[in-house]
């Protein structure tokens, strides 16, 4: 075997792939993960796990792995993450623990991100209860939003004894993972929800349908329902436009619109009662994981699709896996493309987009050279349906309706080094904080927070609450 | 799930339940809306909050039963559940926050088409359980479709009716009876509230902005999650794009595009028509057909 190579993995035939909506990594067999964790070198400094946001021990669960001790290595992973099976799924790895991992100097690092789906999928497979919490402390926390933030310092708060509430503004709870990230890359049923069942395993209660800010408030939580600190992980949902002539014609989305129609409310399946409409020609515009997940979804509807992108390839922000499966699938990539205008027919549907070349200048702030338009380089693209995937932003509902709690020029909230808002008691993490950032950040974030919330509330309270 | 405690028929189509939801209730204001899904197959539906019982934690809302989705709520009793009941949504009418004094000064007239008599009759009590008495009109196909017209009496000051086939009332549409008691009969008024099909919040805008009195109405573009995530209720209003679901519903009628709202609102015919044929092959109890 050679150690630099990784062992490959399954995948579901692209031509095969684009008619389902079904996972499209098949992930590694026992003999596969067994094979691929024995590639680690155990590295004495592995400096994988400080790169990974929730310091998972790595080399500790590969190794386990590496000997065929499955159960173990769901333990160790436990240890640090409320949701393996989704990160193993969806974490930019390229850019976290499997960039800095050794063997990447040489040759390619090791598949931790797909071990780690690995040893969750297997506990799950075989009902391994994860589930270790100390003593009931008495002590009460709301946490608002169930995205990765809230799920994760939730159940970190419920394995240390806190009596932990979270409450969701949708129906569901998972957030991102629910409504955006699509099926094909994050099965609901089998890999989302199992990962909150273990969370009420913990003793969570989750209430759906309540929206902090206007069903119930901060002030509210704290003042009337008796909790002793509250954490704020709503995310940023928020979705932009570009403010272009013709963006309120019928059949100009936003990414979010598309992505929860079809996946939260699951309108790809014929037994579900949300419409959705697709069109036979999609422009999805941006480049980010988000316009990925449009694309490949309009795809599997039907559709001929093309992601419309300001910069070049090199500049995609999506994970790299990602932009390689589209490209399989036969989504089309215009880049150093930008849209000027959406043009309508007379009954005020989409008929085609006017864009503009563009090339790269100087740098910006961000250190990425800035695209600039090539003038008289206009055209159209014929197109019946454009998505518009350009990014989002905090919702302004909670700090709208919560008195000093302070936000920056970005609308987003802002906190000490302990996760805590400039209201004692109140604390915040996720992309309400950084703006739309990633998974493992969040999740990094929520366990920050859940800290900080122990800390505060025990240098108050004491160690128990009174009775 | 939230438990249907009450049921009425109010007219053919149209029915008023009280939903037990403690939460809602308790934060419901007049303007406010709620997202209701009726299955664990159902959309996302966003219905008027009519009236609020804090004490008993229900929520009356008043449906007509035009689609899909709405024919599978009316077709719900008592003691029957809705999956899932959310809100209070939207900015609560601009009044409830006012300074008395100023909204005391205030002649309103309220215009209600149709099912829009619901939400207006909340709004109609609100300002008289604050003392004071507004002018309601309410407009409707035909005369087995006004609905609420009682319960308004109780809470108007005056109470006019208008019937499209002339069967009750005024013989025309309520921007007809507009034009009666204002220009010819000479009443005079500073803001008129218009809630009903979007059509005719329109005509009613037109006319009042002809006759130079503002004109505040409720709009009910398409909506998915009613929080500001989707975007799916842009409206126009003042050359910017607004989230009707966050920035109202109720906007300023005189600034609003309801020509781009009105095509909006067909976004998903095809759909709708396709779906609500489905259900009706689902359900179909007739005798021809089946046999070969
Ligand atoms: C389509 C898509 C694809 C993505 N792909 C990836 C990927 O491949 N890898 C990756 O790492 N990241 C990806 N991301 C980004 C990632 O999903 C987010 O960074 C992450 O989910 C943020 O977590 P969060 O907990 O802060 O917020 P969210 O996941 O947004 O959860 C916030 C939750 O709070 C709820 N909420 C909001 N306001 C309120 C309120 N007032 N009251 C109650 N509840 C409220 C929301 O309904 C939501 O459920 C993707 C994002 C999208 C949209
Ligand atoms: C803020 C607001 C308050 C409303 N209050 C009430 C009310 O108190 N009582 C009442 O009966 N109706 C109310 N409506 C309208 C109601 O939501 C629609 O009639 C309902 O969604 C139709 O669904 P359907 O499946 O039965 O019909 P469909 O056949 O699917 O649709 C019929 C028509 O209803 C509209 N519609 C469809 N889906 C939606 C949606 N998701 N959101 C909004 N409109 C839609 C479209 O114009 C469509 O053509 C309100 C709408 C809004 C936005
Ligand atoms: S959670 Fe993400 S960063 Fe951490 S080990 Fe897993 S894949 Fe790597
Ligand atoms: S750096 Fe790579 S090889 Fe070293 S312990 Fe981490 S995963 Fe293993
Ligand atoms: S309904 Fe989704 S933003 Fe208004
Ligand atoms: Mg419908």
């Amino acid at each position: 075997m050679d150690r630099f190579k990784r062992v490959p993995i399954s995948v579901q035939d692209p031509k095969e792939r684009i008619t389902n909506f079904d996972e499209v990594c098949l992930g590694y067999t026992e003999e596969e993960a067994m094979a691929e964790a024995k590639r680690c070198l155990n590295c004495k400094h592995h400096p994988c796990v400080g790169n990974c946001p929730v310091n998972i021990h790595i080399p500790r669960f590969i190794k386990h792995i590496a000997e065929g001790e499955f159960e173990e290595a769901a333990h160790v992973l436990a240890e640090q993450t409320a949701l393996p099976a989704v990160c193993g799924r969806v974490c930019p790895q390229e850019e976290q623990c499997e960039k800095v991992c050794v063997l990447g100097i040489k040759g390619e690092p090791v598949s931790i991100g797909k071990l780690e789906r690995f040893a969750a999928d297997w506990a799950r497979q075989h009902n391994i209860n994860l589930a270790k919490t100390k003593e009931k402390n008495g002590f009460k926390v709301a946490v608002v939003g169930s995205g990765p933030a809230g799920i994760t310092c939730a159940g970190d708060l419920a394995k240390e004894g806190y009596d932990v509430t979270i409450f969701e503004a949708l129906h569901e709870p998972g957030g991102v993972l629910v409504y955006g990230i699509p099926e094909f890359r994050l099965p609901k049923e089998t890999v989302v929800k199992p990962e909150i069942e273990n969370l009420k395993k913990l003793g969570v209660k989750i209430e759906t349908n309540v929206i902090v800010g206007r069903t119930v408030t901060i002030d509210s939580l704290l003042n009337e329902e008796g909790f002793h600190a509250v954490f704020i992980g709503s995310g940023a949902g928020l979705p932009k436009f570009m403010g272009i002539a013709g963006e309120n014609l019928n059949g100009v989305f936003s990414a979010n619109e598309f992505l929860t129609r079809n996946n939260l409310m699951k309108a790809f399946r014929e037994d579900y009662d949300t419409p959705i409409k697709v069109g036979s020609r999609v422009a999805v515009i941006g480049g980010g994981n988000v316009a990925m997940d449009a694309a490949r979804t309009a795809l599997r509807l039907g559709a001929e699709v093309w992601i419309v992108y300001r910069r070049t390839e090199k500049e995609l922000p999506a994970r790299v896996e990602e932009v390689h499966h589209a490209k399989e699938e036969g989504i089309k990539f215009e880049f150093l493309t930008n849209p000027i205008e959406i043009i309508g027919n007379e009954d005020g549907w989409v008929k085609s987009i006017r864009c503009q070349r563009m090339e790269l200048g100087e740098p910006d702030e961000s250190g990425r050279r800035r695209p600039v338009p090539i003038i008289g380089s206009e055209f159209e693209i014929e197109v019946d349906t454009v998505i518009m995937a350009l990014g989002t932003s905090p919702n302004p509902l909670i700090p709208a309706t919560t008195s000093g709690l302070d936000i920056n020029n970005k609308k987003c909230i802002v906190v000490d080094e302990n996760g805590q808002t400039s209201r004692e008691g109140v604390f915040a993490g996720g992309d309400v904080v950084t703006g739309s950032a990633t998974v493992i950040l969040a999740m990094g974030a929520g366990k920050k927070a859940a800290k900080g919330i122990d800390k505060y509330i025990k240098e108050k309270y004491g160690e128990k609450a009174e009775a | 799930m939230y438990k249907i405690v009450e049921k009425k028929d109010l007219a053919p189509n149209i029915v008023s339940m009280d939903i037990l939801a403690p939460r809602v209730a308790n934060s419901a204001q007049p303007g406010q809306f709620v997202i209701v899904i009726v299955d664990e197959a159902g959309e996302r539906i966003p219905l008027t909050i009519c009236n609020y019982d804090k004490e008993k934690g229900t929520v009356n809302i008043v449906i007509q039963a035009m689609g899909s989705s709405t024919k599978k709520i009316a077709a719900l009793n008592e003691g029957d559940y809705l999956k899932d009941f959310v809100g209070p949504l939207g900015r609560p009418s601009d009044y409830v926050n006012a300074d008395i004094e100023e909204v005391k000064k205030q002649r309103v007239l309220f215009v209600a088409g149709g099912v829009g008599a619901a939400p207006v009759y909340p709004q109609a009590r609100w300002f008289h359980e604050h003392g004071i008495g507004v002018d309601v009109i309410i407009g409707a196909k035909t005369k087995e479709l006004i609905i609420l017209e009682d319960e308004m009496r109780e809470v108007a000051a005056n109470v006019y009716i208008a019937t499209d086939d002339g069967s009750y009332g005024f013989n025309g549409m309520v921007t007809g009876l507009m034009e009666e008691l204002i220009v010819n009969q000479g009443k005079e008024y500073d803001l008129v509230v218009a809630i009903g099909p979007m059509i005719m919040m329109k005509f009613v805008c037109l006319l009042t902005k002809k006759l130079g009195i503002k004109t505040i109405v409720s709009l009910n573009p398409i909506m998915v999650d009613g929080t500001g995530m989707c975007g799916a209720c842009r409206v126009t209003v003042g050359n910017e794009t607004k989230f009707a679901c966050v920035d109202g519903p109720e906007f300023d009628g005189h600034l609003v595009d309801f020509d781009e709202a009105l095509k909006r609102l067909a976004q998903y015919r095809e759909e709708e028509l396709e779906l609500a044929k489905r259900g009706e092959e689902k359900t179909c109890t007739c005798q021809h057909g089946g046999a070969n």
